[in-house]
């Protein structure tokens, strides 16, 4: 269905996901199902979590005992792939990457898009990170419900908010 | 009759890293390019390069391109002609080029091609309405200019020029109403396809377009199934309101001034089109000239800089030019190339590659 769409299948999703009780600290989660010849996860992981071997066609593997979540394969990763989630008192906490101007605002309640391009509920922005070494790929920091843990991905862009 | 030992056609990703190791073997190198601005497509590339870090990835082209240019702009033995088009390269290794409508000769040693690629087209009725683009022509509308092409946009095309442009619409504030595809599955990076699709834009497989309507311009755009042939279906036709039509339909190699020269051409369907044969060390079947970058077979710029590194060192070598550690080097950058080249989407490639003779 991916292959057709663009829309990977729920087992897809599903395979890439850590047990939740790995969740309750933030990982990140790598969205690249098909090989493409693409490294920067790995080269830029400070903590040695995410590896690439010498083919670089080799699809990435993380180890979530090393990932700290720390948000920085997400704005290297050039195909956008890469979210970091983590499980909190029945919600989701996701940093995501974001490439769109305005960028959202601490506080605001944005729409929450599923991997179809759907909006599935709302969430709440609780940090906006863009940083000079970030490069124009900000980290949005949002809290969902926890039943949109393997449906939320992105959120709605909004030109002239 | 203005003389160069080695002059360099096209500043894109190929040329410019050419002119990098023949600076670098000490050689004086002359580059023509017919924009006013150097780096080729990459004066466009605003999004994150794929590849390994060796060739800059997760870096963006236009920042690539600056790393590029910085690295060789002030030297000594660099001359460089922009706004110059080359219509005439002679057996005797004379170039002839227009620049502001005034014709000039130069006489050289060694040359190397490195044009670049042309946009494809497909035949659709009114497909010479204004208002129906090539997807290159649009991103250098929008990220060398700044100028919104339309409103609402129709992407045809799924590889990964059709899934980037389409995001970078949206990044203008373009509505992308909907990519197609003839094909039956996606051409591109899957990574690209997701990032436009939950965004909310459809792409459908197996869609071709039938015409464009409207009278003075794009106002709406028939669509319809393909069959397993890719011929149209009857009775499957869709109308979406429009206001352009973006195609992304493949790239073909420019090889006419290889071919005035007489260098051998061969046509491979998984290279783009016709290209020059040419050996590992990116030399054409004459000697003195080299091809490198997408004349020489469509592919990414990631390719096209080692394969323009390769053209570089090897067109210095041959003139008895003294490039350090050249035999290491060209061993890493043949190694790197053919890693590039070694997933599921290098077949095409790999496969153009081994009718050249040259994997």
């Amino acid at each position: 269905m991916i292959e057709k769409t663009g829309v990977p299948s729920k087992d897809l999703i599903e395979s890439i996901f850590p047990d939740k009780v790995v969740l309750k600290k933030p990982k990140a989660i790598i969205e690249c199902y098909k090989e493409i010849p693409c490294n920067p996860c790995s080269t830029s992981c400070p903590f040695d979590a995410i590896h690439v071997p010498e083919d670089i066609n080799v699809r990435p593997e993380i180890d979530f005992d090393k990932c700290t979540g720390c948000g920085i394969c997400v704005y290297n990763c050039p195909g956008l792939a890469i979210t970091v989630m983590q499980l909190q008192n029945g919600k989701v906490s996701i940093k995501l990457p974001y490439e769109f101007t305005p960028l959202p605002t601490v506080g605001e309640m944005v729409n929450v898009m599923n991997r179809a391009g759907e909006v599935i509920t709302k969430g709440e922005i609780t940090k906006v990170q863009l940083t000079d070494k970030m490069n124009k790929t900000a980290l949005i920091h949002m809290v969902i419900d926890e039943i949109y843990l393997h449906e939320a991905i992105t959120i709605e862009v909004k030109h002239g908010r | 009759m203005k003389r160069a030992e080695f002059v360099i056609i096209g500043a894109g990703p190929a040329g410019l890293r050419a002119a990098k190791s023949l600076l670098d073997a000490g050689a004086k190198v002359l580059i023509i390019d017919r924009s006013d601005l150097l780096g080729g497509q990459l004066t466009k590339q605003t999004h994150m390069f794929f590849g390994s870090e060796k060739q800059h990835a997760s870096k963006r082209g236009i920042d690539i391109l600056k790393l590029m240019v910085d690295a060789i702009i002030e030297h000594e033995n660099l001359e460089i002609i922009t706004n110059a088009t080359v219509v005439g390269l002679y057996k005797d290794f004379v170039i002839g080029y227009v620049k502001a409508d005034v014709y000039y000769k130069i006489q050289a040693d060694s040359i190397i091609l490195a044009t670049g690629a042309s946009e494809k087209a497909i035949p659709f009725e009114n497909n010479d309405l204004p208002g129906v683009y090539a997807a290159g022509a649009v991103q250098t509308l929008m990220n060398v200019y700044g100028v919104k092409p339309g409103e609402k946009v129709l992407m045809v095309g799924s590889g990964n020029i059709g899934l980037i442009v389409a995001y970078q619409l949206m990044q203008a504030g373009v509505e992308v109403v909907k990519l197609i595809e003839a094909a039956s599955h996606i051409g591109g990076y899957l990574v690209h396809a997701s990032k436009i699709k939950r965004l909310g834009v459809d792409i459908c497989t197996n869609m071709s377009v039938k015409r464009a309507l409207g009278k003075d311009h794009v106002e709406a755009v028939e669509i319809w199934k393909l069959d397993a042939q890719w011929k149209g279906i009857e009775g499957t036709e869709e109308t979406l309101e429009v206001d352009t039509i973006c195609m992304a339909v493949g790239l073909a190699p420019l090889t006419e001034l290889l071919q005035q020269l007489g260098a051998e051409v061969k046509y491979v369907r998984e290279l783009g089109g016709n290209v020059p044969v040419i050996n590992q060390q990116f030399k054409t079947s004459i000697d003195g000239v080299y091809a490198c970058g997408d004349v020489a077979g469509i592919e990414e710029a990631s390719s096209a800089m080692m394969a323009g590194e390769i053209a570089g060192i090897e067109a210095a070598l041959s003139r008895g030019y003294d490039v350090e550690n050249a035999a290491n080097r060209l061993n890493e950058l043949r190694e790197d190339l053919s890693n590039l080249r070694n997933g599921p989407h290098g077949e095409k490639i790999r496969a153009g590659l081994a009718k050249l003779g040259v994997l």
